[in-house]
């Protein structure tokens, strides 16, 4: 039997995002369908794999990859947002057939990618002020719809500060006009270039240096954040959608899923930081990878403001397999066990999985519970 | 040919002939009428390939004009006062990206206390920003200003801020002369962008730059103004060509050869001043007048050259920097630094407080006999300032200054309410 | 462009920007034991051929394991799977969550700190075998096993079996060398010698006392689980080489057919065929036979008078066969007599779980006292302490027509009378690791030599044998064999392998295995055998997945192509160690820069 007459190998570039749209487009395999001759080793959890067919790849497995964030940048080894960058902006590059312009706020990926006289970035780039990022990709967009130039298209990306608090003005106004623009948030639960202080996105009860770990409620306070996805999608913006570093796959699916929508997307990605989370530079995946399977990061994607699709949990976890392998958390182990903070961890966490439906088999969030969950949520927060 | 036109709708008008491709804004009196006027245009089509955003902030407005330009697009945008502050942080990076665009600042002060009212409060918060500022003393100088203003910035690669007076040249309605789009099309070469965001050949822009370059990359951004100084009087040269009209240029002379006292100003007071001039002369007093019309970069040659050899100098400045005096006589006395001029200062104009001919005659009278007091407030009432400063002395609980005096004073603004 | 100072630059600049001076550990890329080859004994290269069979690389597959094992289809059947067991992919992992280890326990695994907790570390266990800057894992894991081992037994089937019916041939060995080797006897450990001797390119005989080849393979293990014509094939594949076999040739003075042939070496391979017999009392009536016999009786296709009740004496898989095949013969009833438990049994699992399928009666803890008529009386055992049975004086009776008695084989070492320099220990020829006896030219190998007695091992020894007999015919000394560290599964990042369990192999309905000989196992078809061959983790070694190089954030790896894998771009490498963390098979090892 020779290669081309094989039984397909597995395909499974989406195996655990079943989006409620796709799974009306194309009805799930019959289950007479073997459904061994679709297995391989790894599925869709690898990079690549010498037996997936070309489309089944990512983007990043391939051996021509366009490297939109190149050798030789200065990020901290194991950096979580260079390696989201990367990953990000090359699947967008692939999606557009290399047409993209790129905005980026002050920040690491700022800082580590173009310090004079070097620039890691291959493509078009520009680096404005902290908080313009989304209103300087509007301009851009702007410009090229001025001149009729519908085929490049414009990133415009931040880190958490840049998005969720000093940015989140433009941000906001690029939404609401639905500008041609994705927005890219590469999350990293603080602000790192600064020396890693306290932003609206960094979770209760982590160590940053101005949420130290003293006091009689060390760490962040417990109340307070923003979850920006649900901000976004409450502007009812074409596509939403949150990525962890961990799947590449799934990652890369969003970003092509975005720029096949005209007008205001957004991309939260979760990216792990060595120094300022004090993890191990190896463990960047690994702990992205717990975020998700614990349920404190829910990987979801929505369109004008509507879930249509959750990345299951594979595996629940306890959340204490997360927080241990970050030193940010190492109060609530250390000199003893602050049993009751990390159970209102693992509440948080849970509630995710029951707002957004992350476990389970089906693919689709049971409308009304996200509907309940995430209007309370905007009432309590947002609203 | 000569229409009835408000200031802003001329603006507006001559701004669309220059054929921008974004434009953004946000609203803020006294600039409103100028934007409105474009959005208008864009809508109805008059202006084409235009794109009009309604955005969030000015700080939004800048960023987006940053990014617009940086994409190869000519573009414009207007604000005021507060706008201005709003939108500062990119004011600067606009500058210092050298990304060339044209903003209208209808000038107004800056709060508190909150004042709608026109002077140079605003421009002169950004006047180290590295845009170029240029001045129109009126109306017509404006619509002018604007066509050499994106002329000017394409040229050199800058950012250019023409300002006009808040109120007194925006909402005035005069007769002006806007160029017709075939004037303005020959005048003005199509934009081609020194750096261009294009994925046909990447570059980065705005890398960080530590100290090993930075020194540099300002020297070079000075020089660009420097080079400004040459390029602004033969951009000014080719618009009198094709226009018949003189305007622009760094400084303007008026009676002033000669003459013992030459009176310096800025923008809308220039009229006045030169209305006090042609008085003065009439009644055998040896004075001038020299408006300058380019702020930054500041024209010190031109400036010594025109001012001459005369006993005095007074400058009659709306930009006030407090504990400081006038903003522009530090630059003038820089200009005139070897010349042995006696130095006045008039502090005229702030927050919307009109400089009558009278008020200006009076003072200037004072000047020629040298009776004038090195730093004078136009028009302050003496009274109102020396009894709050007693209730201050008095009382530490004083309350807020500006309310006390509109008590004291009697007066409310009924005509500010809802314009703010 | 001509680009603004400073403040725009050129793409891609930072190459200049040699980050790889920041690394204090470096990457490097290993090739590990996989346990399966490791517990393989006949030592093929298990996932090397499952490489070829993921894509669908069959024949190459076959190929890959014909270098060390000359009979795939019979191995699919016969062999009891080492590899299976030792297969990472069956390993039952009990996680032990992080939290556990501030709990009381204080267990610790490994000396990692996480979370800036002194003495604190996950769940890892310390490495051994690996080299030594091996990173300690704490690998997350779903439910903390994965499924089941990989049926590596069952794609060798299904290559075996393809390979016969598509009539792929064995292409030429080495050249000949001119040395001359007798092969004694032609059971698995004989043509397994024959096999790899002529490909390295030797004249070589073998001596077979029967009539035909296969020893017991042939004469031990019944028809239903290796089908006779897999045997003739397989066998026939090899003989069609031009070894030189002469059959119905029982050797009895090895030195003299040594010198007779000329002979420059000897191979010793004639099994261990005589049954053990155990004393018990029993009158005239009784009807009593060895396993070895039923089972021979039944190849020749004899019908041995056995009576409605047959009671099998032993433990071994021989007990099992002689059970399973005396229910074929015709017993309504098979009982297995045997002294200790089901677990102390040294049958293999599978072989007493098919008996027990197939109707086979099992009486554990009980002894065959004496033969009374048509009863038996058995003695009823306990364990003691250290698990051997004692008799507890309490008596049974059991009803038996006959009683085949499979309580173990012994080797006939009577040709080898003449030579006193060979040393026989407990009845095993001894030879030392290049599987020579101490008379100089004369190996041995197989059940005479050995106290593991299974086909596979018999073939592994034949090929050992070879390669150094081969080696001391040409005067040069073996090769110290490199082992490689074993790709242990701590090493493994499991997260990236997909559920799959294993693909059950067919049996053959009950009523009709307890009948006929007809094969009872059925084999895959091809996507079966695909889908096992891809539930393969790679232990240890890089199978291409491109994790690596995908999740590198310093764009340090540098992807080579289709098979010719990656190389690391030192360079700008940092060392963080994710690559190394992410490979999911733990091919990249960390080792501290100097
Ligand atoms: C009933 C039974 C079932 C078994 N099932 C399995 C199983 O499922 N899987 C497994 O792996 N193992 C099994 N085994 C064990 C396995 O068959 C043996 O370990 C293996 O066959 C040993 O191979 P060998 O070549 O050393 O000896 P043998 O297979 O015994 O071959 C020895 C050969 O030498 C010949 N011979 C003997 N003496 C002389 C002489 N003097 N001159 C010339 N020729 C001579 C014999 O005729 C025979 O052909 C089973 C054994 C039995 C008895
Ligand atoms: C207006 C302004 N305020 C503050 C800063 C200082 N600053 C630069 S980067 C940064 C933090 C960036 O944090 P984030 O956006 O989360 O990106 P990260 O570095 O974490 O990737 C801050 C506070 C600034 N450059 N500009
Ligand atoms: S501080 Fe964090 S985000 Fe910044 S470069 Fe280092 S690892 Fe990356
Ligand atoms: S011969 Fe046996 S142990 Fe070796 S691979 Fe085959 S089945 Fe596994
Ligand atoms: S990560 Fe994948 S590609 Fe890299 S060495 Fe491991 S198996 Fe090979
Ligand atoms: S992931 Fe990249 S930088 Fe990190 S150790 Fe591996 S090759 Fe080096
Ligand atoms: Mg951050």
């Amino acid at each position: 039997m020779t290669k081309g007459q094989a039984p397909t190998p597995y395909s499974g570039s989406r195996e655990d995002i079943v989006t409620g749209q796709e799974s009306k487009q194309e009805p799930q395999q019959t289950p007479s369908t073997p459904r061994q001759v679709k297995f391989y080793q790894t599925g869709s959890f690898a990079v690549g794999g010498r037996l997936l067919d070309a489309p089944e790849r990512t983007v990043q497995s391939g051996i021509k990859r366009t490297n939109s964030l190149t050798l030789g940048h200065r990020a901290c080894q194991g950096c979580g947002e260079a390696l989201g960058a990367r990953y990000a902006l090359d699947a967008a590059m692939r999606a557009t057939e290399n047409k993209i312009v790129a905005a980026n706020a002050t920040g690491c990926l700022e800082v580590f990618t173009t310090p004079y006289p070097e620039t890691s970035w291959q493509i078009p780039w520009i680096h404005s002020v902290f908080g313009n990022a989304a209103a300087v990709g509007s301009g851009i967009a702007a410009a090229l719809r001025a001149k009729g130039r519908d085929d490049i298209r414009v990133v415009a990306q931040a880190g958490d500060g840049g998005t969720v608090d000093i940015g989140i003005g433009c941000l906001s106004g690029m939404f609401e006009r639905n500008d041609d623009v994705l927005f890219i948030c590469y999350d990293n639960e603080a602000y790192m270039n600064t020396g890693v202080q306290r932003s609206g996105s960094t979770p209760p009860a982590a160590r940053t240096a101005t949420t130290e770990a003293i006091g009689r409620q060390p760490g962040n306070q417990w109340g307070q954040g923003k979850k920006m996805p649900l901000i976004a999608m409450a502007h009812e913006i074409p596509y939403v959608a949150t990525a962890t570093v961990a799947e590449l796959h799934d990652l890369e699916y969003k970003i092509e899923k975005a720029m096949s929508f005209r007008g205001a997307r957004y991309v939260h990605i979760l990216v792990p930081c060595p120094l300022g989370w004090g993890s191990e530079p190896a463990n960047t995946i690994k702990i992205a990878r717990l975020a998700k399977e614990t349920g404190i990061f829910p990987v979801f994607e929505a369109e004008y403001g509507e879930v249509t699709g959750v990345s299951k949990i594979r595996s629940k976890v306890p959340v204490e397999e997360y927080l241990l392998l970050q030193k940010r958390y190492a109060h609530l182990f250390r000199p003893s066990r602050q049993d009751e903070v990390i159970n209102k961890i693992q509440e948080e966490a849970d509630r995710n999985v029951r707002r957004f439906g992350l476990l389970g088999e089906d693919g689709m969030v049971q409308p009304s519970d996200t509907d309940k969950g995430i209007s309370a949520h905007l009432g309590g927060k947002v609203g | 040919m000569l229409e009835q036109l408000e200031g802003s709708k001329a603006v507006a008008r001559a701004v669309a002939m220059c054929r921008p491709e974004v434009i953004c804004a946000y609203p803020i009196s006294p600039q409103t009428h100028i934007v409105e006027a474009l959005g208008a245009m864009v809508k109805d089509t008059t202006l084409e390939h235009c794109e009009f955003i309604n955005v969030e902030s000015e700080f939004g407005a800048m960023s987006v004009l940053i990014g617009a330009s940086a994409t190869g697009a000519r573009s414009y945008t207007a604000t005021s006062s507060q706008g201005l502050l709003f939108m500062t942080e990119a004011v600067y990076n606009a500058a210092g990206l050298g990304l060339p665009m044209v903003m209208t600042l209808a000038n107004r002060a800056i709060g508190a206390p909150i004042n709608i009212w026109n002077d140079y409060s605003d421009a002169m918060a950004v006047r180290d920003s590295g845009w170029i500022q240029l001045f129109a003393e009126s109306n017509q100088a404006a619509v002018d200003l604007h066509i050499q203003a994106f002329h000017l910035s394409e040229e050199i690669s800058l950012p250019v801020m023409v300002c006009m007076d808040g109120y007194v040249l925006t909402h005035a309605i005069e007769p002006l002369d806007v160029p017709d789009q075939e004037l303005v099309d020959k005048y003005l070469p199509p934009f081609i962008p020194r750096q261009l965001l294009d994925p046909e050949d990447p570059v980065s822009i705005g890398a960080m730059v530590g100290p090993d370059a930075f020194t540099e990359v300002r020297y070079l951004a000075h020089a660009k103004q420097l080079k400004a100084l040459q390029k602004i009087p033969e951009i000014s040269t080719e618009f009198e060509r094709l226009s018949g009209r003189k305007s622009g240029g760094l400084v303007r002379t008026y009676r002033a050869e000669e003459a013992d006292t030459i009176v310096i100003g800025m923008g809308s007071v220039v009229g006045a001043i030169e209305d006090a001039v042609d008085d003065l002369r009439d009644s055998g007093i040896s004075i001038g007048a020299i408006s300058i019309t380019t702020f930054r970069p500041f024209p010190l040659d031109a400036l010594r050259e025109a001012v001459g050899n005369p006993k005095r100098v007074v400058i009659v400045d709306r930009a006030f920097s407090v504990g400081m005096g006038s903003i522009l006589a530090t630059d003038v006395a820089l200009a005139l630094a070897h010349n042995d001029i006696r130095l006045y200062t008039v502090v005229a104009g702030l927050g919307g407080r009109a400089v009558t001919g009278i008020s200006l005659k009076q003072c200037l009278s004072k000047a020629v006999k040298d009776d004038l007091e090195k730093l004078t407030f136009l028009d302050l009432d003496v009274d109102v300032v020396e009894r709050e400063l007693t209730r201050m002395e008095q009382s530490k609980r004083s309350g807020p200054s500006a309310e006390n005096i509109l008590r004291d004073l009697g007066t409310t603004t009924p005509e500010t309410e809802g314009q703010l | 462009m001509d680009r603004p100072f400073a403040i725009t630059l050129q793409p891609g600049s930072s190459r200049a920007n040699k980050t790889g001076s920041w690394r204090t550990e470096r990457p490097v890329y290993v090739d590990l034991l996989p346990p399966c080859n490791d517990a393989c004994p006949a030592g093929e290269n298990i996932q090397g051929w499952l490489y070829h069979a993921e894509e669908m690389g069959y024949e190459e597959a076959w190929r890959t394991i014909m270098l060390d094992n000359p009979f795939p289809a019979i191995m699919g059947r016969v062999c009891y799977h080492n590899c299976e067991t030792a297969c990472n992919r069956g390993k039952v992992y009990r996680p032990v969550s992080n939290a556990m280890l501030f709990g009381e326990s204080g267990a610790s695994f490994g000396k990692a700190e996480y979370a800036g907790v002194p003495g604190s570390t996950l769940r890892t266990t310390t490495q051994q075998g690996a080299s030594s800057g091996q990173r300690e894992r704490a690998d997350y894991l779903r439910d903390g096993t994965l499924d089941e081992a990989v049926g590596i037994n069952a794609v060798e089937r299904f290559l075996g079996d393809i390979a016969l019916k598509s009539d792929w041939q064995i292409p030429a060995g080495k050249p000949a060398t001119g040395k001359r080797v007798l092969v004694v006897g032609g059971g698995p450990a004989g043509l397994s010698t024959a096999y790899h001797l002529w490909l390295l390119g030797n004249d070589v005989s073998v001596y077979e006392a029967s009539a035909q080849l296969g020893g017991m393979m042939r004469f031990g293990i019944p028809a239903y689980r290796l089908p006779r014509d897999v045997l003739d094939k397989e066998i026939d594949r090899i003989i069609g080489l031009g070894i030189n076999i002469e059959l119905n040739h029982k050797v009895t003075d090895l030195l003299a057919e040594m010198e007779e042939g000329n002979y420059d070496a000897i191979f010793l391979a004639t099994g261990a065929e005589i049954a053990r017999n155990a004393y018990i009392p029993a009158g005239d009536s009784s009807h009593i036979i060895d396993a070895l016999s039923l089972l021979r009786s039944a190849q020749d296709m004899e019908r041995p008078q056995l009576g409605r009740t047959v009671v099998v004496y032993g433990g071994g898989n021989t007990a099992m066969d002689a059970a399973r095949t005396a229910k074929r013969l015709g017993a309504s009833e098979a009982i297995v007599v045997y002294r200790r438990t089901r677990d102390k049994m040294p049958a293999h699992d599978l072989e007493v779980e098919e008996a027990i399928e197939e109707g086979v009666k099992m009486r554990w803890l009980s002894t065959i006292n004496r033969v009374a008529g048509e009863k038996l009386l058995l003695e009823k055992m306990e364990l003691d302490n250290t698990g051997f049975p004692q008799p507890t004086g309490e008596y049974d009776e059991l009803a038996a027509d006959s009683v085949v008695l499979a309580l173990g084989e012994e080797a006939d070492l009577s040709l080898l009378g003449h030579i006193p320099d060979i040393v026989i220990e407990n009845g095993i020829v001894q030879v030392d690791s290049t599987m020579m006896t101490s008379h100089p030219g004369i190996f041995a190998g197989g059940d005479i030599a050995q106290k593991d007695r299974t086909v596979t091992d018999a073939i592994g020894n034949g090929k050992k044998a070879a390669r150094n007999i081969d080696n001391w015919l040409r005067g040069i000394a073996s090769p110290d064999s490199v082992r490689h560290p074993l790709a242990e599964w701590s090493r493994l990042n499991t997260w990236y392998y997909s559920d799959a369990p294993a693909t059950m192999r067919p049996k053959l309905d009950a009523v009709r295995r307890q009948s006929t000989f007809d094969e009872v196992v059925i084999g895959l078809d091809e996507s079966e055998a695909l889908f096992e061959a891809r539930r393969c983790m790679s232990c240890g070694n890089c199978f291409e997945c491109d994790n690596c190089y995908g999740v590198c954030p310093d764009n340090s790896v540098i992807k080579l192509g289709t098979g010719m894998r990656y190389e690391f771009d030192y360079d700008y490498c940092k060392g963080c160690g994710i690559c190394a963390t992410e490979c999911p098979c733990g091919a990249i090892d960390m080792v501290p820069e100097d």
